[in-house]
């Protein structure tokens, strides 16, 4: 019976532990969001002065704005193509259907900087040169198969009977596919779009590569203001930890929220 | 002249157009200047550059140890996190599981960012002052850090789908802990280790961010070379991206095939 207890408490404290290690960095940064000074080490005094600078920065504003503007858009338009496509290829020939199927995992397997540096010589070897377009293509390229990928599993629980029996009652198969398929597998279609959201927000070298010159995102921004590191940056990278407390609070209110509303109902990793 | 008939399976077009211009496409184009000069004429030079010169040689090595070590130490943490989620009887264990992947949704470079700042503060204490210049170390955490959920998701559905009564017959029939945990729930877990593996080990044999912001700018892996070449040597840097196309490709194989169904990426909860 001891030595049950004892090996229950040794479970909860490693999984303790590695929770400590994966948000230490996080919380630290959470706590010195709060501080007067740009450094971390010594707490000098509470005060919102990053926070401020975040929401006053011009240029840093600008590039929270490209980072969500990209990311809505590249994942509202993997949603529509992945879902339709998604559709097509399920009641494609086996043969075809494998096919759709190996080139659109590549993307998801490959290594991310293949991918980019691929579409970036192709853009320039066919005269696109690099634009927001281009861009918006990549975060396709590394969203859409995503968005396939959550949606099949919903095809294949569907009950085929339904389709048929709404065009045996006069449905044109638009109709059809519109008001019967499409609400079985809204779930598949709708996680697949947060994904799609989350990948092209998360995304530093496809937009590294493919965006027209000038664009930032938080991604880069930070990267270049981490590498080059004077003093300058010093302040716009403090106002970072300010952002990245936001976005924390923002995920934890986001999953408290689901959680108590009980959306999650089913549980588990889907 | 009648109207062919809607089929659903012309639905697959635009997808399917879209994934020869932007997949297919490109990967022939990164194989066309792998082996081209820049007079667009044949030429093997690239390959042969490649291959014998030994500074790339022995950062494709580094990078190999690096992302080794990388998916070693991600498994030996993931491996009993998702065991024990996965065999908990806790009714909120979810709850539990999205700790675990809810750092996902920081920026990944926000987060590096964390990292950096989190020992930059710990290398000014007494006696971690070897941190400032431990580059591989604080590169090797940071993508431990950074890949852990890619490993604990695909464990912990596959542990989750482990029918529980042949841990009792295993038990009933005799078998130690032990023995069962060996011969029962590792070869069950297999798919999802092998599917964590490939998650975790190619990144961070080719994510250089981490690498970058971590390591001080002293360490290089592949994922470098591609970006260096990117501003000076298309052909080149083609040609790196092909051995790791190659590389992706010959591991796929031996992972046998990829199965989307344990590939979770965090997000997909």
């Amino acid at each position: 019976m001891k030595k049950q207890i004892a090996f229950k408490c040794l479970k909860a404290g490693f999984i303790g532990l590695v929770l400590l290690l994966l948000y230490a960095p996080i919380l630290l940064l959470a706590i010195y969001s709060f501080d007067k000074t740009d450094m971390i080490g010594r707490f000098e005094g509470f005060s919102l002065s990053h926070y401020t600078e975040l929401f006053n920065n011009p240029k840093v504003l600008g590039m929270i704005g490209n980072t969500f503007l990209l990311a809505f858009f590249a994942a509202a338009l993997s949603t529509v193509l992945g879902t339709v496509g998604a559709i097509g290829m399920f009641y494609c020939k086996k043969r075809v259907k494998a096919a759709i199927h190996g080139i659109s995992q590549i993307p998801v397997i490959n290594a991310e900087i293949v991918t980019a540096l691929a579409l970036a010589v192709t853009f320039v070897a066919v005269g696109l040169g690099r634009s927001y377009f281009t861009l918006l293509i990549g975060h396709m390229v590394i969203c859409t198969p995503f968005v396939v990928l959550s949606v099949i599993p919903k095809l294949k629980q569907m009950d085929n009977s339904l389709y048929e029996a709404a065009l045996d009652l006069g449905a044109s198969p638009m109709k059809a596919l519109w008001k019967v398929v499409l609400p079985q597998i809204i779930p598949g279609v709708i996680s697949g779009f947060m994904l799609a959201v989350t990948l092209s927000l998360d995304d530093y070298i496809v937009t590294v590569y493919t965006r027209p010159s000038g664009f930032e995102t938080i991604s880069t921004y930070v990267f270049n203001a981490t590498m080059k590191g004077n003093a300058h940056t010093a302040q716009t990278l403090s106002s970072f930890w300010a952002l990245t407390t936001i976005i924390f609070l923002v995920i934890v209110l986001f999953v408290l929220i689901s959680n108590l509303s009980g959306l999650r109902k089913k549980g588990g990793a889907k | 002249m009648k109207i062919p008939r809607f089929s659903r399976k012309t639905l697959c077009i635009p997808y399917a157009v879209f994934l020869i211009f932007f997949v297919i496409v490109p990967m022939l184009v990164i194989v066309f200047y792998a082996f081209t000069d820049k007079s667009m004429h044949i030429s093997f030079d690239n390959f042969i550059r490649f291959f014998s010169d030994p500074t790339k040689l022995s950062t494709i090595v580094y990078s190999l140890v690096i992302a080794l070590i990388t998916t070693v130490v991600c498994l030996l943490i993931a491996y009993p996190v998702a065991y024990i989620l996965a065999r908990s009887t806790l009714k909120k264990k979810y709850v539990i599981l999205m700790l675990f992947v809810l750092p996902m949704w920081i920026n990944f470079v926000l987060r590096v960012n964390a990292i950096r700042e989190l020992f930059n503060l710990l290398s000014t204490l007494k006696g971690l002052e070897w941190l400032a210049s431990a580059n591989y170390f604080k590169t090797v955490f940071g993508m431990v850090y950074d890949f852990l959920p890619f490993m604990i998701l695909p464990l912990y559905t596959t542990m989750l789908k482990i029918d529980r009564s042949l841990y009792e017959a295993s038990a009933d029939l005799g078998a130690s802990g032990v023995t069962t945990f060996l011969r029962v729930t590792v070869p069950l877990s297999m798919p999802g280790i092998m599917s964590g593996i490939t998650m975790v080990f190619l990144p961070s044999m080719t994510n250089y961010v981490v690498s970058d912001m971590l390591g001080n700018a002293k360490v290089t892996i592949i994922g470098k070379f591609i970006y260096e070449y990117f501003g000076s040597d298309w052909h080149m840097g083609s040609m790196v991206a092909l051995v790791l196309l190659i590389v992706v490709f010959v591991s796929t194989w031996f992972s046998g095939g990829f199965k989307s169904e344990e590939n979770v990426r965090g997000t997909n909860l």
